[in-house]
């Protein structure tokens, strides 16, 4: 049995869980204070950001906002915009479209923002983009899914910044079958932006002669990878393998383990590493496969004075990780596309002289009209072309290889080649 | 198709789901046995076994066998201290009520739940395994670590039952589970079973957590999953009935392990939500359980 001295040793812990849990309590009442409390002032443009603070999105969270604070503190910096400061308020959606959504409402009716922007994960975005067209809220997806272009959204959403999947995946198909292979086993993460994955890779690859051996979907959420392994084939040529959610580092560690070194060549979309550093062990057997990359992790040795610049301002290091933490890991591919979006609405609010809610057609018209952007500090990924009709960027894409634990740039498409037809004219909807 | 090698892969699979699963439901199962306490909170006691493994990890230099061996003791320990507290603070304050219990362990669930995102954050930490092997068998490879996973599960679960059986708080425990206030007037105090019984339940769990880490990664949502399936052992194999728990353990996880690999882990999980149902609806004490006392 236990006696009184086993009892006392519990005192203290039991005393800091309760002044922890006190805490908990304070902190997470306090960013809706904070919201509130800065809802009051006038004349600036406020932005609302629902970023993925929390849930499986918690690590692009976290990079989107620093990054956007990065490009805010130059804007604000040079003047603002139209002379005004610009303001961020942040809303944590959790990584649930519940939750989006209701971060939506809550910049509508409480915040009274002039724009939202920065949702990345695909089934928030797939809820919140109605609700943002209902509310009449201009709206900058950094998500890279395919609904806006192929039409299911509306007037109010944009993705001036981040290409689509379909564009991503119908410019480096042709890549991956004359130099890696014809049968191809796809894993994706089951929900939309998987799906896209599937879709257009399976057109894709049917366009260049190749075959799909098996479609493997795996739930964003799981923890536990190497029961979906049997079903790759053993006469596959390619794995392509796309990842998202808190286990992807246990994904691509499971996959090295199941394959060994007989491995079919492999095809990752860099989201399966995101936040994730390459250089352990055993990940070693990635040695020598390729990646998809918006925008080199790493530092390459052509790097240009953009790249340079924006590394600087959100604190990244020549590997893509923080300047204080190598161990932190960045989304670089991603988190640019947040930068970027920040400074496509600062152009559309100058183009219409915006002051506030009286030119916000004026705005979305402005942003409309623009047909790209010239690589550039505010544009450090690249050139982009915009589609006033389908609101949806497009731009180069790179194919990286793993050499000596490092992604190595080895070709970039031009934009003619990530391009498809219109799907959808958003310009015909009225406001 | 060959089936020799998946039938392989899904048998191991299978064995190390029902390893943890068998850890994390004995926990729950002592605990609804004993206090007939429904621990909701019980795949976060889990969830802070790995985040503990985690801290150990982080903080302890050297290999990171060492850091494990420390996870091992000490996680567990942690997770026990805030199970006492939690049963001092708040199951003893409601005098146990079955229905009371259900709603309090949903409020701490959700303490701990957010506690941990506020401190430990929101993202995944990988933790180093103490050993790094991948065995290759001709059509695939395996991690070394998951048989140690099995090995020590058996070993903890071997040590439990003992403990059960032949140790002084074990008979006053089966006492206590077997007739509380007879048990009351032979001078047990069963206000300090009951907390000996939840940190004990804790601990199980928290030890599961420790063990999965390494092959996975801890993550402050990670206690779901965990928790679902150890109901489903807990009702399948009789509310409160050790072996019983032990026997559906083996049975969730190898269906669960074979399903998966064979056809889809979704039906995986369909096939044991229904065995539940099936369960409650023709056999509700368990299928190793005893008929009502």
């Amino acid at each position: 049995m236990q006696d009184l001295k086993t009892h006392s040793e519990f005192m203290l812990p039991r005393r800091k869980l309760l002044t922890g849990m006190a805490a908990a309590g304070a902190a997470l009442a306090a960013p809706g204070l904070v919201g509130r409390a800065v809802a009051q002032s006038g004349d600036v443009i406020k932005l609302g950001a629902p970023f993925h603070r929390t849930g499986i999105g918690a690590a692009y969270g976290r990079w989107y906002e620093r990054t956007a604070k990065a490009a805010l503190a130059i804007i604000n910096e040079q003047g603002g915009i139209n002379g005004m400061p610009v303001e961020l308020i942040i809303e944590d959606d959790g990584t649930d479209p519940k939750r989006g959504v209701e971060a939506m409402e809550k910049f509508a009716a409480e915040h009274k923002v002039d724009a939202v922007f920065g949702h990345l994960f695909s089934h928030v975005v797939a809820a919140t983009a109605p609700r943002a067209g209902e509310l009449k809220m201009p709206y900058f997806l950094c998500s890279e899914g395919h609904a806006l272009a192929a039409g299911a959204f509306n007037r109010y959403t944009f993705q001036p910044c981040i290409t689509d999947v379909k564009s991503q995946i119908s410019s480096m198909a042709p890549w991956m079958s004359n130099n890696l292979g014809k049968k191809v086993t796809l894993i994706y993460p089951d929900y939309a932006f998987g799906y896209d994955h599937r879709d257009n890779m399976t057109a894709a690859m049917q366009a260049q002669g190749g075959e799909i051996v098996a479609s493997i979907a795996i739930p964003p959420t799981e923890t536990s990878y190497t029961r979906y392994m049997p079903q790759i084939p053993f006469n596959t040529e390619v794995i392509y393998h796309v990842m998202v959610g808190p286990g992807v580092l246990t994904f691509v560690k499971e996959l090295g383990e199941h394959l060994g070194s007989q491995r079919p060549e492999i095809f990752g979309f860099i989201d399966s590493l995101e936040a994730v550093a390459l250089d352990i062990p055993q990940l070693d057997y990635l040695e020598g496969t390729y990646f998809w990359e918006a925008m080199p992790r790493y530092a390459q040795a052509e790097q240009n004075e953009f790249d340079k610049f924006y590394r600087e301002k959100v604190g990244v290091d020549a590997n893509g990780a923080s300047v204080d933490d190598a161990k932190d890991v960045s989304t670089f591919s991603h988190m640019f596309s947040v930068w970027e979006t920040l400074f496509a609405i600062k152009q559309a609010m100058e183009m219409a002289d915006y002051k506030g809610p009286d030119q916000k057609v004026a705005m979305l018209e402005a942003m409309e009209s623009i047909t790209g952007f010239a690589q550039s500090n505010e544009f450090p990924q690249g050139d982009k072309v915009f589609n006033g009709k389908t609101h949806q960027a497009f731009g180069h894409q790179n194919i990286s290889k793993v050499v000596d634990g490092k992604l190595e740039l080895t070709y970039t498409t031009s934009i003619d080649e990530t391009m498809y037809p219109d799907e959808t004219d958003y310009t015909q909807m009225s406001f | 198709m060959n089936i020799a090698p998946y039938l392989l892969l899904a048998t191991l699979e299978g064995l190390v789901q029902a390893s943890v699963l068998m850890l994390t439901a004995l926990g729950l199962s002592l605990v609804f046995g004993v206090m007939r306490v429904v621990n909701v909170a019980h795949g976060e006691f889990f969830m802070l076994g790995a985040v503990g493994a985690w801290i150990c990890a982080t903080l302890i230099p050297g290999p990171p066998a060492v850091a494990f061996v420390a996870a091992l003791v000490l996680a567990p320990l942690f997770v026990g201290a805030i199970a006492w507290a939690a049963d001092w603070a708040i199951l003893k304050r409601i005098d146990y009520n079955p229905e009371a219990t259900i709603v309090a362990t949903i409020g701490l669930m959700y303490i701990i739940q957010q506690t941990t995102l506020w401190s430990f954050g929101p993202n995944a930490q990988a933790v180093d395994a103490p050993f790094y092997y991948t065995l290759r068998f001709p059509w695939f490879g395996y991690s070394t670590y998951k048989f140690f996973i099995i090995g020590a599960a058996v070993v903890l679960v071997g040590g439990l039952l003992y403990f059960l059986r032949h140790s002084k708080v074990g008979l006053v425990m089966r006492a206590t589970q077997f007739d509380r206030e007879t048990a009351q007037n032979f001078g047990i105090s069963v206000g300090r079973v009951y907390s000996i019984v939840f940190a004990v339940g804790a601990m199980l769990a928290a030890i599961g957590g420790v063990l999965v880490v390494p092959a996975q990664q801890a993550h402050y949502l990670m206690g779901h999953d965990p928790l679902l399936l150890s109901f489903v052992v807990v009702i399948v194999g009789g509310l409160g009935s050790i072996p019983g728990t032990i026997a559906a353990a083996i049975l969730i996880g190898m269906s669960d392990g074979l399903l998966s690999v064979f056809f889809s882990p979704t039906l995986a999980k369909i096939f044991s939500t229904l065995l539940v149902a099936l369960v409650l609806v023709f056999k509700p004490e368990g299928l190793f359980g005893k008929a009502g006392r």
